[in-house]
C-alpha cells in the first residue's frame, strides 16, 4: 500500500474518531458514536497491518488476540462502582504502551523511517524524549491512582517535607535530560529520563487526596492523550496526533469541569493535601453537639407518600452501600402513589465524571428523570421533600455563606429550600471536607440513621403497608 | 563571499522545498493545533450524563498508539525490539477492546429503558 493511500485511510479513521466523540452529545446518538469509534480503530489497525514494513503477522495477531480477550473479559465483569479503578488501570496501559513504542523507535529507528541508529534527527529525538516522559508519568501516576481507588494504599494525601522542592528539582532534571538526550541520542540518557519520569509520576499523584480523584482521573485521561500525540510526532503520523489532541483536550475539559464542581484550582489540587481525614477529626471534636431531629423509616415513608414531588440527591455513599437498586424500587413505588420523583446530580457526586449517572442508569433509573445541578437547583423551592442519600458536602450551605469554610465557593444543591429534607446517613460525622453541615440542624430536616440500602428497603416496606 | 553564502543557502532552501516541502514537524503541529480546537468544541457538547462513557471511549481511542506498536513489532530486527513491540500491541489491545466493551455496557444501560 502506498504511503499516500495509507495517509488517506488514516484521515478517514481520524474523521471516524471525531464523529465518535460527537455522537456522545446525546444518549440517542451515543451508540452510533461508539460504532464510529470501533470502525475508526479497525481502519487504523488494518491500514497499519497492510504497510510494507510489517511482516511479523503471526506475533501481531497473537498479541491482539491475547490483549483483546483480556480486555473484553475484564470489561464484561467489572462492577460499575469500580469503573474509576478500571479507567485508571487502562490509562496506565496507554502510558506504558507509549513508553514501549518510544523505546522501540530508539533502538530500531528504521521501522519508523526516522533514520539509523546514531543518526536520528534531533527533532525526532526531542519528540521521542517528550513522548516517553509523558507516557512514563501517565503510567506510574495511573498506577498510584488505581491503588488509591482500589484501597490498596490509603486515600489520604501523602505529604512529606520538601515534597514540592523535590518535584521541582526532578522536573528540572527531566528537562535537562531530555535536552542532553536530544543532542546525543544516548541510550543511557533515554533510560535515565524514563526512570525519572516514572518516579515523578508517583510523586505527583501521591499527595492528592481521595476526594480529588475525579480530577486526577480526568487529568491522567488528558496525559494519556498528550502521550499518544507525542508518539504521533515521533512517527510523523497525523492520525496519532489528531487522536492525541482530541483525547488531551477532552481530559483537560473534564478536569476543568471537575475543578469547578469543587471550586478548586488545578494547581491547588496538584499541590495536594486536601481530602484526607485529619481535618475531620478536629472539626468534629470542637464545640458541643447541637440538637437535631432523627426519625425512622416509617416516618420517612409517611412524609414521602404524602408529598407531591420528591428530589433524590445521591452521593458516593449511596454507591458504596450498593443502594441504587433499592433506591430505584423506592422511587418506583412512590411514583405508583402519584409522587413525582426526580434525581439531582452534583458534578462531583461520584468518583469520576458522570459516574453517578452510570450507577443510576445501571439501576434502570430513566435517563430523563436524572438532572444536572444547573437544571434542577431552582426546583428545590417548589419541592416537598429532598432526600439526601450518602451525600453531604454537596448540600452544605456553608459553601455559599462561610468564607472560612474549606468548601467555600463550591456550587451546591440547595436542598434546604425544600419543605422537608431527609438525610439518610450512617452517623452525624461530617463528609470528606470535614465540615459540619448546618442543614442537619434545621427544623425541617430529619436524619435517618442507617445503611443506605437497608434504609431504602425499610422505607419500601413501610410505604407498602 | 556573502553572495556565495546566500546562493548556497538559496540552493539548499530550494532543495528542501523541492524534495520534501514543509518539515513533518510543522505539518504535525498544524494538524495538532487544529485537532485541539475540534476536540474542544466537540467535547463541550457532550452531555454531562455521558461523561463516564466519554472517558472510556477516549481511553479506547487513545490506544490508537497501537499503530506505532504494530509497526514496531512487525518490522523489528532485534529480540528486544520485538519484545517491546509485542508488549505494546498487547497493552494497547487490552485497552481498545476493554475500553469499547465497557463503553458499550454503559451506553446499553442508558438506552435500555425508553
Amino acid at each position: 500500500m502506498s504511503e499516500n493511500f495509507s495517509a488517506l485511510l488514516y484521515l478517514a479513521a481520524s474523521v471516524c474518531f471525531i464523529l465518535s466523540l460527537q455522537g456522545l452529545s446525546s444518549a440517542k446518538t451515543s451508540t452510533r458514536g461508539l460504532y464510529f469509534g470501533m470502525v475508526g480503530m479497525g481502519i487504523a489497525i488494518g491500514t497499519t497491518l497492510l504497510s510494507p514494513e510489517v511482516t511479523a503477522f503471526a506475533l501481531t495477531f497473537v498479541a491482539l488476540i491475547i490483549g483483546g480477550t483480556i480486555g473484553t473479559v475484564i470489561a464484561r465483569k467489572i462492577q460499575m462502582t469500580a469503573l474509576p479503578q478500571l479507567v485508571a488501570a487502562f490509562h496506565s496501559l496507554v502510558g506504558l504502551a507509549a513508553v514501549s513504542v518510544a523505546a522501540a523507535a530508539l533502538i530500531e529507528p528504521h521501522s519508523f523511517h526516522i533514520g539509523q541508529i546514531g543518526s536520528i534527527a534531533v527533532g525526532s529525538l526531542i519528540e521521542m524524549g517528550l513522548g516517553v516522559a509523558i507516557g512514563a508519568i501517565t503510567f506510574t501516576g495511573s498506577v498510584v491512582a488505581f491503588a488509591k481507588l482500589q484501597g490498596l494504599v490509603s486515600g489520604n494525601p501523602l505529604i512529606f517535607k520538601g515534597q514540592h522542592l523535590l518535584n521541582a528539582l526532578l522536573g528540572i532534571v527531566l528537562v535537562v535530560l531530555i535536552i542532553m538526550f536530544s543532542l546525543s541520542e544516548s541510550h543511557t540518557l533515554f533510560w535515565s529520563l524514563t526512570i525519572i519520569s516514572f518516579v515523578l509520576g508517583v510523586l505527583l499523584i501521591l499527595p492528592i487526596g481521595g476526594a480529588d480523584m475525579p480530577v486526577v482521573i480526568s487529568m491522567l485521561n488528558s496525559y494519556s492523550g498528550w502521550a499518544a500525540a507525542g508518539i504521533g510526532f515521533t512517527l510523523a503520523n497525523n492520525l496519532l496526533i489528531v487522536v492525541g489532541a482530541l483525547v488531551g483536550a477532552s481530559g483537560a475539559i473534564l478536569s476543568y469541569i471537575m475543578c469547578k464542581g469543587m471550586n478548586r484550582s488545578i494547581f491547588n489540587i496538584i499541590l495536594g493535601g486536601f481530602g484526607g481525614g485529619s481535618d475531620a477529626a478536629a472539626a468534629n471534636g470542637s464545640g458541643q453537639q447541637r440538637p437535631y431531629k432523627s426519625g425512622s423509616a416509617e416516618d420517612a415513608a409517611f412524609i414521602m407518600k404524602n408529598a407531591k414531588s420528591v428530589i433524590i440527591v445521591p452521593g458516593y455513599g449511596m454507591a458504596v452501600a450498593q443502594a441504587q437498586h433499592a433506591l430505584r424500587e423506592m422511587s418506583d413505588i412512590l411514583e405508583q402513589e402519584g409522587v413525582e420523583v426526580r434525581y439531582a446530580i452534583h458534578p462531583v457526586a461520584g468518583r469520576m465524571p458522570g459516574h453517578m449517572n452510570v450507577l443510576l442508569a445501571e439501576a434502570n433509573v430513566p435517563y430523563e428523570n436524572v438532572l444536572e445541578l444547573d437544571d434542577i437547583n431552582r426546583d428545590f423551592k417548589t419541592t416537598d421533600v429532598a432526600v439526601v442519600i450518602g451525600a453531604n458536602d454537596v448540600t452544605n450551605p456553608a459553601a455559599k455563606t462561610d468564607p472560612q469554610s474549606p468548601i467555600f465557593g463550591m456550587p451546591i444543591l440547595d436542598v434546604e429550600d425544600a419543605k422537608t429534607v431527609l438525610f439518610i446517613k450512617r452517623s452525624m460525622s461530617p463528609g470528606y471536607a470535614g465540615v459540619d453541615n448546618d442543614v442537619f440542624y434545621n427544623d425541617n430536616t430529619m436524619m435517618l440513621f442507617g445503611d443506605a440500602k437497608k434504609m431504602c428497603e425499610e422505607i419500601i416496606k413501610a410505604i407498602e403497608e | 563571499m556573502e553572495t556565495t553564502v546566500i546562493l548556497e543557502n538559496f540552493e539548499t532552501a530550494q532543495q528542501v522545498v523541492s524534495t520534501s516541502g514543509l518539515s513533518p514537524f510543522v505539518i504535525g503541529l498544524t494538524v495538532f493545533v487544529l485537532a485541539i480546537f475540534i476536540g474542544y468544541y466537540v467535547v463541550w457538547k457532550v452531555t454531562p450524563a455521558l461523561h463516564s462513557p466519554l472517558m472510556s471511549v477516549t481511553n479506547a481511542i487513545s490506544s490508537v498508539i497501537i499503530v506505532g506498536a504494530v509497526l514496531a513489532l512487525g518490522s523489528a530486527e532485534t529480540a528486544f525490539g520485538q519484545a517491546l513491540g509485542f508488549a505494546a500491541v498487547l497493552m494497547a489491545a487490552i485497552n481498545i477492546f476493554g475500553g469499547f466493551a465497557v463503553s458499550q455496557r454503559m451506553l446499553e444501560m442508558f438506552n435500555s429503558k425508553k
